[in-house]
């Protein structure tokens, strides 16, 4: 075979595999079993295109292949239970199931039920009944189409180990009876909750990549970006999910400002805006403005990108709309209270109203157990105190900060700055 | 990696008449795939070079020339760019990009790859060419 038709037949593939394994599961009613009928038909693709030539629609010819692939094997199924009369009595349940979807199958698959079996996927792969690294693993393998080993080099653990996550994942699923459906109403909420948690961990997984890291951490992030994005598209009502388009597009923006070019960590306020993608800033906005126009309250990923967007929109870091942060984070502090985000609210209400404001808040948190070994506690203190000017105070804050942090890099700046409180003003 | 798919232009695009229905239902109907495979980052038409203009360098002079101008095939008539994970990839969906001007009439279209934020050597007009674009957000 030719290397380019190969080539060619793996893009098509890439591009191809979560619609073709969707479309698989909406007949055999399991993701496991769908994906092993999706890799029986790209199995029957490498036979037939370098032979015949890539088919005009691709995408169209998968379709077809993976649906007889799925009939065939309900026709199996349905012979063997006859057969055996073991559970004839479920044959009427199995017709019922397979006649309407083939029925409907009769007609081409429309673009419609091919988005809506994709967004059933989706929920279905990110279902509750999973652990989260689960989930993480199965939505990378079957949204983004990739590969045990690259799932296993983006998240630094052995190939087994996801292998076994994924087999175990879809077993899971199988005897939990997890319906592959999109759930309706009242569990619609919780349930996209799960699949927007998961997109956002991919996401910041690759987000949190150093410089030295193998590239498929970074390209978690693109990942994460690709399927948001789909369900931007597949989901256009829920707030959220353009709330957490919004999110990432605007954090992307900046991942080539926030490490310097000895791959140093930069903070958010001495980085080089000029780095930061205007493309990306730009498609954030709007994904912000989409879920603005939805109305009702702005859930916490919207909330967290419209706290993103004063950022972007800040051509300088003393340009940043400070009242309007203080404001998003008493928004957020209501719906997501956490000592985390109180802290951040202190260091936007410290930039807003002085450091006596923020001061005070901090104070308040110093006695939260769940903030006892989060060294950014004690840095954000011995901030605010070396501003108030008490620099013997700062000093032992800063040092406390310093023998809290597990990243060398933050101790010395830390350090650095401990020091700077021994000389004169 | 993003790629900007590019159409060149033809006389019935130059003419700035409006296209055909059925071929702008076949243009949405791509771009509408390009977003739900999440791969779509921006697309625009242009309107006719008679709309626009040229400034020509020579000799140390300039000159600004008015359209139309009548290299057609040198024109672009609009675009579309995309973030995919390979080459390959993009041309297995410009190869799916809808026949321009209909499936009768010749047209054209060029792919060409962006460079990426590390393509650059870094250098101060590099880094003001930056500040610039950051500007103008």
């Amino acid at each position: 075979m030719s290397n380019s038709t190969h080539q060619a037949i793996d893009a098509v593939w890439r591009i191809e595999a979560a619609r073709v394994v969707a479309h698989a599961a909406r007949f055999v009613r399991d993701i496991g079993l769908a994906e092993e009928l999706a890799q029986d038909a790209l199995v029957a693709a490498l036979e037939h295109w370098p032979k015949e030539g890539v088919p005009d629609n691709p995408g169209a010819w998968l379709m077809a292949t993976v649906k007889h692939r799925a009939l065939d094997k309900l026709r199996q199924d349905a012979l063997h239970a006859k057969k055996h009369e073991a559970i004839g009595r479920d044959m009427d349940a199995l017709e019922a199931h397979v006649v309407p979807d083939f029925v409907d199958s009769l007609d081409a698959a429309r673009a419609d039920d091919i988005g809506d079996d994709l967004l059933r996927l989706i929920f279905t792969a990110c279902h509750p009944v999973l652990s989260t690294d689960a989930r993480v693993a199965l939505t990378l393998r079957l949204l983004g189409g990739l590969a045990t080993h690259e799932i296993a080099r983006a998240f630094l653990a052995p190939e087994p180990t996801i292998a076994q996550r994924i087999v175990r994942a879809k077993r899971t699923l199988r005897e939990a009876r997890v319906p592959f459906e999109v759930p309706q109403a009242d569990a619609r909420a919780a349930r996209l909750a799960s699949v927007l948690e998961v997109v956002y961990l991919i996401f910041n997984e690759g987000y949190s990549a150093t410089a030295g890291d193998d590239w498929m951490r970074p390209a978690l992030c693109d990942e994460a970006l690709r399927v948001g994005r789909i369900l931007a598209e597949l989901a256009k009502e829920d707030s959220e999910v353009h709330g957490l388009v919004a999110l990432m597009e605007l954090q992307a923006s900046r991942l080539h400002a926030r490490t310097d070019a000895k791959g140093r960590p930069v903070l958010l306020a001495d980085q080089d805006r000029s780095r930061w993608d205007p493309l990306l800033i730009r498609r954030g906005l709007a994904a912000l403005a989409r879920a603005q126009a939805l109305g009702g309250a702005l859930g916490p990923y919207a909330l967290q990108a419209a706290l993103a967007a004063c950022h972007a929109r800040a051509h300088r870091a003393q340009d940043t709309d400070w009242a309007r942060i203080v404001a998003l984070y008493d928004a957020l502090a209501q719906i997501n209270p956490s000592p985390v985000v109180e802290l951040n609210r202190a260091v936007a209400v410290g930039m807003a109203y002085g450091p006596q404001a923020g001061f005070a808040i901090v104070e308040a948190l110093a006695a939260d157990p769940t903030l006892a070994r989060y060294h950014w506690l004690p840095s954000v203190r011995a901030d605010f105190l070396a501003k108030l000017g008490r620099r013997e105070e700062a000093r032992s804050e800063f040092e406390r900060a310093a023998a809290m942090t597990q990243n060398a890099r933050e101790r010395e700046l830390l350090l650095l700055r401990a020091g700077e409180m021994l000389g004169n003003p | 990696m993003r790629f900007m798919i590019m159409v060149r232009a033809n006389a019935q695009s130059e003419s700035g008449a409006m296209p055909e229905e059925s071929l702008v239902a076949a243009m949405a109907a791509f771009h509408e795939t390009l977003a739900k495979a999440g791969v779509l980052l921006d697309a625009n038409g242009l309107q006719p070079s008679a709309k626009g203009w040229r400034v020509r360098y020579s000799g140390g002079k300039r000159t600004v020339i008015d359209g139309p101008f009548a290299e057609t095939k040198e024109l672009i008539a609009g675009y579309t760019l995309i973030q995919v994970r390979s080459r390959e990839e993009a041309i297995e969906w410009a190869r799916r990009f809808p026949a321009p001007f209909g499936d009768t009439a010749d047209g054209e279209i060029e792919v060409r790859p962006l460079y990426e934020f590390d393509d650059f050597e870094p250098s101060e007009s590099v880094e003001r060419f930056r500040a610039l674009d950051a500007g103008l957000r």
